[in-house]
Parts: structure tokens; sequence; C-alpha cells
């Protein structure tokens, strides 16, 4: 059967520029079908999708240092000349 | 959806200093951080991170609700760093062609001929040693200036696509791509750390 206007399909090196497109859906349809198509067949651009994924999950488990007691200080006496002053 | 801060806000409005510090305590780090791409030295960037906090306190009155309480903080941060301008501000022009993985992992077609090693499943237990974390903190550290502002408030703190654009002043295309190069270079920074921990 004759398969009209089919896209070629996409190479893994396109994959990897085209994923933050994919993971943030900005992807048209037809490039997000091709995309998924790509995906299906390759376990290797699958592992780096996996990557990405897990980069973006643990950079959000970065933590945050805490304010040292002195800093609270500081930002205590910030407020309390602000209070005065309105 | 409510603003995550407004009970703190609503509570130093009204003379509860600890409430204050409290909302200073949960932004400090990523103010600081954010103050750190665009000034030069540490010191100056603290003192940016106080002044925004003079100036929301001097401006709270005026602060309407329209946008998250941070994402009006980051904002007048960006807008004070960006015009201390004590860093002349390297601009990396975003044509530059900067892929996201080595192309000597590919072949002439494209496909891969070194393909990625697969570390996501062992990750989660290594992170407990500390040096996953550490080694990705210091990627981030190392990441050019607007890569890194754009990984610090999407993915460490968490703000969506439009609040980022709106802070940063970027178009939502660029913001993308700042994206995308940073989390690229963090992806191997941690492939080639998996590998050697």
């Amino acid at each position: 059967m004759l398969r009209l206007r089919r896209q070629p399909d996409l190479v893994c090196q396109q994959i990897v520029e085209l994923i933050t497109d994919y993971l943030e859906n900005s992807l048209s349809r037809t490039d997000r079908r091709r995309f998924e198509r790509h995906l299906a067949d390759c376990p290797h651009c699958s592992a780096y999708l996996a990557q990405m994924r897990e980069t973006i999950r643990l950079t959000g488990r970065l933590r945050t240092t805490d304010l040292t007691p002195e800093m609270r200080g500081e930002f205590g006496e910030l407020y309390r000349r602000w209070r005065e002053e309105r | 959806m409510t603003d995550p801060d407004a009970e703190l806000i609503t509570r130093f409005r009204t003379g509860d200093e600890h409430a204050f510090v409290e909302l200073v305590a949960r932004h400090h780090t990523t103010m600081l951080r954010l103050a750190q791409t665009f000034v030069s030295s540490p010191a100056v960037a603290e003192e940016v991170t106080q002044d925004t906090w003079l100036a929301a306190l001097r401006g709270i009155d005026s602060f309407e609700g329209r946008s998250s309480f941070r994402t009006w903080l980051f904002a007048i941060l960006a807008n004070r760093a960006r015009t201390t301008g004590v860093r002349e501000q390297r601009t990396i022009p975003l044509e530059s062609p900067e892929p996201a993985v080595d192309p000597a992992r590919f072949t002439a077609n494209g496909i891969w001929s070194s393909p990625p090693i697969d570390w996501t499943e062992a990750s989660e237990e290594r992170l407990d040693a500390q040096s996953l974390a550490s080694a990705l903190q210091s990627a981030l550290d190392a990441l050019p200036p607007r890569q890194r502002q754009v990984v610090l408030l999407r993915d460490v703190d968490g703000l969506t696509p439009e609040e980022v654009c709106d802070i940063l002043d970027l178009t939502e295309a660029n913001q993308r791509v700042l994206l995308h190069r940073g989390r690229s270079h963090l992806r191997t920074t941690l492939e080639a750390s998996v590998g050697t921990l």
C-alpha cells in the first residue's frame, strides 16, 4: 500500500536535540509522533530520555542552605528598620 | 492556585518579624545563586540580595498578587543585579552551535556509535553518598550564567516557563534553548560521575 507524505524518520543525533522541546511539550503533533516513533525502536534514545528525566529530578533535589543564626539576626534587624520607617 | 508565601506575607505585614525571617530563609539560597549569575563576587551578590529584601519590604504595598510573590521578588532581584552590572555581561549568542552530546558519539548517519551508559537505576542509592549531589552542584555552578539562571529557576526552584520568562525577560523559545543546553551539560556530568563513583 502506498504511504502518503510520510515524514523521514528522526535519527538519534536529532533526538538528543529535540528532547527538551519534547519534555516541554512544544513539539508539533507531527514531530511528536516522529519523536515517539523513534523512541519506540531505539533503546539507546529511550535510555537517554530516562537520563534527562533523572537529571531533572536530581537537580530538583539540590538542597538549599539554611540561614545562619547570624544572618537571621541581620534580617530581623532589616525588618525592624523597615517597621520603624513606616 | 494560592501563593505558598501568602500566609507569611500577611503575618510579616502585621508585625511578625519571625514570619519575615522565615520568608527570607525560604528564598535566600535561590536569590543568592541567581544574583551570582549577574555579578562578579559573592560579596556583591549578598549585597544585591539584601537590597532586594529591603526593596521588597518597602514595595510590599504595591505587590498585588497578580504574579506569585517569588516571581515578583526574583524579578526585583534580577533587575537590581543586572543594573548593578559589576560584571560585563558575557553574551552567549543563542545560535552558537553547542551540541547536547559530543558529535563523536554518533556515526556519520547520526546513529549512536557510543550509546549512553545506563546509570539511572544506580543513581538513587548513590545519591545518598552525596557525591552525585555535589558533582551536580559543581556542574550547575560551572554553567554559563544564562543557562544557570534558567536551570536554577526551572529545575532547582520549580518555577514555570512563563514565570522564568518574566523574571529573566526571555522569549519562551530562548528560555527553552538555554534550559536544553543547561540540562544537557548536567546530564553529561552525571553520566561521567556515575562511571567514576
